[in-house]
Order: structure tokens, then C-alpha cells, then sequence
């Protein structure tokens, strides 16, 4: 389990700049990120070393920002890695709304990020299937 | 207390219309003896002052606009020499020569006097603590305000415009009760309060006299509920006189016209026809009581709608519905007439959605296009892009089907539309025509 700071971005040259400007300078270490974009607008999606920090902060400086509830699952880092807890999380009929790839990885494991639908029910899906996932100590110290 | 003046708010209709027509018959003959420019009017429309016999007759009289004012500039419109003068006020100007009005002793005198009636309308008495925060100056905001303020026996904060923090401050020391501003800079204010952390249970205020711009409804929703207080809506324009032509009672059914100075009048704003009671029209007055500047039939471009129904106040006096927009602030796209306070009562209606917009409309090829520019606040913001643009589209659906044109909305991050300290531009139009 995780917090993501979400954070809306107009579609406008120098705005990403200044949001990891606005982090760097506070100490935040970003260790996952993410864009959706529209012609419009944009939509940072970011997990960081120190989510409650970076959520004030931003806030501060006059973001439109909010934290949601995201997964950090571990998974082998080799082919079919992915697949495999994708088709075991499609057994337990789980909605993705979105997901990404983390920076970094533990030993031989990538991490992925997801955001599902039904947050409690993933949990217990994810218990039964035995699908690693980290706690949220775990993931920000990474 | 209820009223200021009962005997001239509640009088009885038939004497008020007898001394409408005493009042205009002298206006008349003021300005066709002491104005040039009136005199040239008049007899270009072949009118004498003994022509105006009864109230019908004032649909004979020429208008007077803002172009004339400013033909005019500075002074040449002054019924009074200058000697009897005491205090100019002006326009700031910025589309063109700025319009010039004077007053004399008596003037200033009638001024106060409608201010005070507005101010007791709007829950004032001697035990308030008025805080006015609109600009001091050549503007007529402050100044009016002040003056009707002092003449109820409030303790007057003459705050002006600005420097909002320290407002907040003395609204919390100073046990400010009533807040005199404009709509946009009372929400600006609360939204300042909010970052500074104080509630509106932190303060003594109970109700707020906003005016010099048009705002809707939700508007008034929106500040009464995120400062907790009433808010009453004030109308007035310093050709006329300044703040104090028109002010709400506490039915809020409209605003009472102080009839025994103004005369008013709807009309068509194209054909310039005299429109029938609760027709929506251009708002036409004249300043019969004036001494240094008697306006007659002065076009406002304000639009709104008269009713001469007897209000639950006990009023007699004609009630304007709040002012929907200028016609100077209407934008005609593809032939339709858009108003900046038709979208914020859109807006508003959406649940989150924050009141701060900017109407932007451009010429792509020979197309009009508006675009409608919305904040996004935290309540509306989500991480998710199809949820953000189910936003997008449910904005701009209940836009065009109450704005009846094509809407592009683009929302855009907090704070980025300027907030206002004095009037609110909404409206860029960026058409070379």
C-alpha cells in the first residue's frame, strides 16, 4: 500500500519544471512517475520518498494537488513477469484504472505501481494470490 | 430599525408620482435653461420644458449617454457654476476620456441620505461597525459608502480597497459587523481567510453591501455561505450619483429605487423603445433632484427588469431585479448574447466548481469561439484523466445548453486567474472586427 500525490498540471511549457523544481529544493526524492495527459491539461502522478511533506509543500506553492491510495507490486524481473499478475488479478475480476513502472528495482524484482478500482478488495485478492506487494515504509526508504 | 425615512420610502404611490412630476418639470427646466448641450438637444428634437406635462411625456425626451459626458468633458454638463461645486468624482477612464460628475452641498447632502436609507435596508444602525472596503477616491465607492455610513452613526473602517490581509485583520480586531466591497473582492477575501486559517465564527461580521458590478445568484449563495453572513446587493453609478440608486430589502425580491430622486425606465437598447414592467431592457435614469449634474433619461447599459408590485417591506418604491449584466460586458457570439454572469451561475450550480472564470472569445477564420476558462479546485481535481474530462464535458454541456452557443471550456490550475481587488474583469475579447 501506498500514497501517490497526484498533482494537475496545465498543458503549458514550464509547469513540470516547476513542480520537481518546487520538490528538489524541499529534499523530496521522487521514486515513480507518471503523466496522463489531455490537449489541455495534464494529470503528474508521483510517488516520493516523503509523501506527506511533498503534499504540503506543493499545496503551498499553489498546486491543485490530492493523495490516493496506490499499490507498489513486486514481480520478478524477467519475461512474463507483468503478465503473470496481470492474469492472476483478472481471475479475482480487479479493474485497473491505471499503472506504471517504477524507477528503481529491489535485487532481482521490478515494481510496478497500480491504481484499481476497488482498493479493499485488491488487498484481499492479492493476500490469497500471494502477489507481493510492498508497505509503504518499505517503499519510501527504497 | 426598518426604515431610514419611512415617509419617503413607503409613500403612498399617488403622491410619489405627483412629485416625480413636480421634480422632472424642474430638472427640465434646470438643464433647458442652464445647459447648453440640452438646450441643443432639446430643440434639435423640437421640445420646450412647458411640453412635459404629465410622467407619460418623459418618453419625448432625448437620452443622454456616456458619449455625452465625455463630448462634454469636463464640466460643460454642470447645471451650477462652478463656485457651487463641491466635489468632482470621475471615471478611471480606460475606454476612452473619463466621465466627470459633480455635486453640490445639497447633492452631496441627498447622497448621504440615500446611502443611509441603504445601509438600513441592508441591516445598518448606529451599532455597526462598517467596514468599507471599496477604493477611496475619484471612484464614488468609498466615498458614498463613508458618508451614508457616518450619516446612520455606524463606526465607519474606512478600509478602502486592498491589501487584503490587513483586512482580514481589522475585521478581526476592530469587530467588524457589516463589509462594504464588490462581490468578487468579498469571495477573494474569504478565500484569503481560508488560507489563513480563520473561520467565519471567528469574527463579528453579519453582512455585506455588494455592488459596482453585476453577480448572480449563486454568487450570493457562495459569500453568504463561506462568510457566513447576509449579502445585500447595492446599485448605483456615479453619473447618477454614485452607490445608493437602488438597494435590496431584507425580501430580497429585487432593489428598491429611491423614486423620489430617480426616475426609471426599461427600453429596448436597440430601437430605444420604452419597454412595459417586467420586460428585460436597458435600465434608463433620470436624476430629477440633481443640482450640479440632472441627467435626464442617462442610458445605464445595465440590463434588468422593473416591478412596481408592492414589496413585503412595505417599499413603495419601483424594485429593479439585480442586474444580469452591461450591455458594454455582453459578448454576441454567432448572434447570441452572452453575459459573464450567466456562466458563474452555471458554474456555481456545479458542485466544487469555484466561481473564478474568465470568458475568452477569439475569431478562428471567420468563427467565433468561447472559450470558458475554470479553476481546478481540490474538491473537483482527481488523479484520474476520464474523470477530470467527464468534468470537462458536464461544464460544458450545462454552458451551451444555458448559454444556447458552442463552449470550449479548459480548465486551468488554481489561482491563475486573477483575483480582483475592485470590479472583475471576466471578458477578454480577442476579436479584431
Amino acid at each position: 500500500m501506498a500514497k501517490q500525490i497526484s498533482v494537475f498540471l496545465e498543458n503549458k511549457s514550464g509547469r513540470l519544471a516547476h513542480v520537481t523544481r518546487v520538490l528538489g529544493d524541499a529534499g523530496i526524492n521522487i521514486r515513480a512517475l507518471s503523466i496522463a495527459d489531455t490537449s489541455d491539461f495534464g494529470i503528474l502522478r508521483l510517488i516520493v520518498n516523503d509523501p506527506v511533506k511533498a503534499y504540503k509543500i506543493l499545496k503551498e506553492a499553489g498546486f491543485t494537488v490530492s493523495e490516493t491510495e496506490v499499490i507498489a507490486v513486486r514481480m520478478p524481473d524477467s519475461p512474463g513477469g507483468l503478465a503473470s499478475v496481470l492474469d492472476q488479478m483478472s481471475e479475482e475480476n480487479l479493474n485497473i484504472e491505471y499503472l506504471y513502472a517504477f524507477l528503481g528495482m529491489t535485487g532481482n524484482d521490478a515494481l510496478v505501481v497500480f491504481k484499481v478500482e476497488d482498493f479493499q478488495k485488491a488487498k484481499v485478492a492479492f493476500e490469497t494470490k500471494q502477489i507481493k506487494f510492498l508497505d509503504e515504509q518499505e517503499l519510501y526508504q527504497l | 430599525m426598518l426604515y431610514w425615512d419611512q415617509e419617503k420610502e413607503c409613500m403612498p404611490r399617488e403622491i410619489l408620482l405627483d412629485l416625480q412630476l413636480r421634480r422632472l418639470k424642474e430638472a427640465v427646466y434646470r438643464v433647458y435653461t442652464f445647459v447648453p448641450a440640452y438646450r441643443a438637444k432639446f430643440d434639435a428634437a423640437g421640445i420646450k420644458p412647458d411640453d412635459i406635462n404629465t410622467l407619460e411625456d418623459l418618453k419625448q425626451l432625448p437620452f443622454t449617454t456616456k458619449q455625452d459626458l465625455r463630448d462634454n468633458y469636463p464640466f460643460s454638463l454642470f447645471a451650477v457654476p462652478m463656485s457651487e461645486v463641491v466635489r468632482i468624482h470621475s471615471s478611471s477612464g480606460t475606454t476612452g476620456k473619463p466621465t466627470v460628475v459633480g455635486y453640490t452641498r445639497k447633492d452631496l447632502d441627498i447622497w448621504s441620505e440615500l446611502m443611509a436609507r441603504a445601509l438600513t435596508s441592508a441591516s445598518g444602525t448606529k451599532r455597526s461597525v462598517i467596514q468599507n472596503a471599496y477604493g477611496y477616491g475619484l471612484f464614488t465607492g468609498g466615498l458614498g459608502v463613508h458618508y451614508g455610513a457616518e450619516r446612520i452613526g455606524a463606526s465607519v473602517i474606512p478600509s478602502s480597497g486592498g491589501n487584503t490581509k490587513r483586512q482580514i485583520m481589522l475585521m478581526q480586531d476592530f469587530g467588524t459587523t457589516h463589509l462594504t466591497c464588490t462581490p468578487s473582492y468579498a469571495l477573494f477575501m474569504a478565500e484569503v481567510m481560508g488560507e489563513m486559517g480563520i473561520k467565519p465564527s471567528d469574527l463579528k461580521l453579519q453582512a455585506g453591501i455588494f455592488g459596482a458590478e453585476p453577480w448572480s445568484e449563486n454568487m450570493r449563495r457562495e459569500i453568504e455561505n463561506k462568510l457566513g453572513i447576509k449579502a445585500f446587493d447595492i446599485y448605483g453609478l456615479s453619473e447618477i450619483i454614485g452607490p445608493g440608486v437602488a438597494i435590496e430589502c431584507t425580501a430580497k425580491q429585487g432593489l428598491h429605487i429611491a423614486e423620489d430622486h430617480f426616475l426609471a425606465e426599461i427600453i429596448d437598447p436597440i430601437t430605444e423603445e420604452v419597454l412595459p414592467d417586467g420586460a428585460l431592457g436597458e435600465l434608463v435614469i433620470t436624476a430629477m433632484t440633481k443640482e450640479a449634474l440632472p441627467l435626464i433619461r442617462y442610458r445605464t447599459r445595465d440590463l434588468t427588469t422593473l416591478n412596481r408590485e408592492q414589496c413585503e417591506c412595505g417599499r413603495t418604491h419601483v424594485r429593479m431585479e439585480k442586474v444580469l449584466g452591461r450591455s458594454d460586458d455582453m459578448v454576441i457570439i454567432r448572434g447570441v448574447n452572452v453575459f459573464p454572469s450567466m456562466v458563474e451561475s452555471v458554474l456555481l450550480n456545479i458542485p466544487g466548481v469555484e466561481p473564478h472564470y474568465l470568458l475568452i472569445v477569439e475569431r478562428i477564420g471567420n468563427l467565433d469561439e468561447l472559450e470558458v476558462q475554470v479553476e481546478v479546485s481540490e474538491v473537483i481535481f482527481s488523479d484520474e484523466i476520464r474523470k477530470l474530462e467527464s468534468l470537462g464535458r458536464r461544464i460544458t454541456k450545462e454552458l451551451e445548453s444555458a448559454l444556447g452557443v458552442a463552449v470550449k471550456v479548459r480548465l486551468v490550475e488554481p489561482k491563475t486567474i486573477a483575483r480582483s481587488e475592485g470590479k472583475a474583469k471576466r471578458v477578454f475579447d480577442n476579436r479584431n472586427i
